[in-house]
């Protein structure tokens, strides 16, 4: 039996797990309501009279995701860990990679579609100027790498307990980290330190969401971006497989 | 088709699992007996790949657990302990993904969850959620998740645990049905099952096997076995107490008296079994004996004296 094979079928029954509750729903309309309140209202979308997204839309994200992503996250494995189906799970005849990599796909597919509904946001936009579609197509696609590197940060929380609330909170902290590490006061405080401490501000910076997410805000597609992003998924989903090896009962 | 050598599992400084050692070949059903917190449920984990064991081995159906997983996993039917299922799914989407994982697709998955919810009496609830069943319904939902692959092994955690008298009578008689073609260990609290169901018994305490035997062989090692019950009317305790007392293939007595019968258990020296009602016959002629009965030897005291050694030596001194 393949790999792929295996995975679609966890990524089947994860996505039928999300819209079997109103839980997926509550979530979507949420997600959308606070986009459109923070774009029309907060973020003056309007009063900036530019037929762009990447200020008024795509500066929200990291924050909206910070509370919203471990909510999605929470569950996976702490629910699996509190119902007991995690023995059953882990002894059919699969790959715990394949499990991770089908319950890490679905909950980011999850968020993609999430993330497609806020489409009227860009018809808007085209309605009322000409804006560039390519620089708002990078900036979604940034936008949910963004939400991919959070989800596998949540993976990892949630394998290390059974509470989804604990796991909740333990990752809103890490994803904060990873927001305040690339925010103008902290890089600000960081710079005041003498000259030879500033390889420190750039391991600190280099960590951020806000820093990379930045350029595909603008329209700027960096492999570097990328690459981080993918890392911080790979490597997040790497650390869930060591836990749930070693933390197999408790 | 399971064997398991010299298994053993620490967490941390306490061990759980010491040593065990055992074969299971098709067509035989074990029943593995303990107390609480003896290592049954984390030795049937490690069989079924869910926990690592320290040291020792697992091979299932040939593939050793720790070098081809996957292959070994796919033999093995699993039950576990308090019978766990998605609760967000129906009966039916959850069979459906049981069996989809076990690479059945199709006509074949449909075929596969069709004959379970046959076996498992599982219609009236075929498209109800998991989370508003009854535990009986859970757990036969769980259930049919195991054997839904038609696996060559299982492993069943107290699979009766929780069900009503007849749910139990049907869960036992589908294990001795399938025990015929299949391996099947199943661990439980309740003695008589062994005796309805298991072709071998195994007793584990503190992590150790500490007895492996056919129902009957164990039973041979109860106090009881071979003793000798009679009713007897018209005689004082006393009369009988010491004309049985000399025979000498009896090691102890019991009496119970009430105000007209008396009820003697002579339990028998354990090399002279055989001749221990021939004793008691001829010891007995001209007295008025109501009833006669030989015990068999009773489980529960085999399983008492092997778990409690300390309690079962005061008993016998008393």
């Amino acid at each position: 039996m393949s790999s792929i094979g295996n995975i679609r079928t966890i990524l089947k029954r994860e996505i039928s797990a999300y819209f079997s509750s109103p839980v997926a729903y509550v979530f979507i309309v949420i997600f959308l309501l606070l986009n459109g309140f923070f774009t029309f209202m907060v973020g003056g979308f309007f009063e900036r009279g530019e037929a762009a997204l990447g200020n008024a839309f795509f500066n929200w994200h990291p924050w909206f995701y910070l509370f919203l992503v471990p909510a999605v996250g929470m569950r996976l494995w702490a629910d699996e860990r509190r119902v007991g189906t995690l023995e059953l799970l882990l002894t059919m005849p699969i790959t715990p990679w394949e499990a991770i990599v089908g319950k890490f796909a679905a909950s980011w597919l999850f968020l993609g579609l999430a993330l497609a509904l806020t489409f009227p946001v860009v018809l808007t936009v085209n309605y009322l100027g000409s804006p560039d579609n390519g620089v708002i197509l990078t900036a979604y696609v940034g936008s949910w790498l963004m939400s991919g590197a959070y989800l596998a940060i949540s993976c990892i929380t949630s394998a290390m307990t059974r509470n989804q609330v604990v796991s909740f909170i333990l990752s809103v902290v890490a994803c904060l980290f990873l927001i305040l590490a690339g925010f103008p006061p902290v890089i600000n405080l960081l710079q005041a330190l003498p000259g030879h401490w500033q390889w420190l501000v750039d391991a600190v910076t280099s960590f951020s969401v806000i820093t990379h997410f930045s350029g595909f805000q603008r329209g700027v597609l960096d492999s570097r971006d990328v690459v981080f992003f993918l890392s911080v998924i790979l490597f997040s989903l790497f650390t869930t497989s060591v836990i749930l090896r070693t933390r197999r009962t408790n | 088709m399971i064997k398991v050598d010299q298994l053993s599992k620490f967490f941390g400084a306490k061990r759980a699992v010491d040593g065990v050692t055992f074969e299971v070949a098709r067509g035989e059903v074990l029943g593995f007996l303990g107390p609480n917190g003896a290592g049954k449920s984390t030795t049937m984990r490690m069989i079924t790949g869910f926990i690592t064991p320290t040291s020792g081995s697992v091979h299932v159906g040939g593939h050793d657990l720790s070098l081809e997983p996957v292959a070994a996993k796919r033999r093995i039917g699993y039950l576990p302990e308090n019978a766990p299922a998605y609760t967000d799914m129906t009966v039916k989407g959850f069979l459906q993904f049981a069996a989809e994982i076990r690479g059945l697709r199709g006509a074949a998955r449909n075929a596969a969850v069709q004959a379970v919810v046959e076996k498992c009496f599982l219609q009236a609830v075929l498209h109800q959620n998991v989370d508003t069943l009854s535990k009986g319904y859970r757990h036969r939902t769980c259930f049919a998740q195991s054997i839904i692959h038609d696996p060559d092994v299982l492993v069943l955690d107290e699979p009766t645990d929780g069900l009503d008298p007849n749910q139990k009578h049907e869960i036992r008689q589908l294990i001795r049905q399938m025990g015929r073609e299949k391996a099947i260990i199943f661990s439980t609290h309740i003695l008589e099952e062994v005796d309805a169901v298991c072709t071998r018994a195994m007793i584990i305490d503190r992590g150790r096997v500490v007895a492996n035997g056919t129902p009957q062989e164990l039973r041979r090692k109860s106090e009881w076995s071979g003793a000798v019950s009679l009713n007897i009317k018209g005689l004082g305790v006393n009369a009988i107490r010491e004309q049985l007392g000399r025979i000498p293939s009896v090691r102890r007595l019991a009496v119970e008296s009430t105000a007209d019968l008396v009820v003697v258990t002579a339990f028998p020296h354990p090399d002279r079994v055989i001749d221990v009602t021939r004793d008691i016959l001829t010891a007995t002629q001209g007295w008025q004996v109501e009833a006669l009965r030989t015990e068999e030897g009773r489980l529960d005291d085999v399983f008492r004296r092997i778990t409690l050694p300390d309690t079962a030596a005061r008993e016998a001194k008393s």
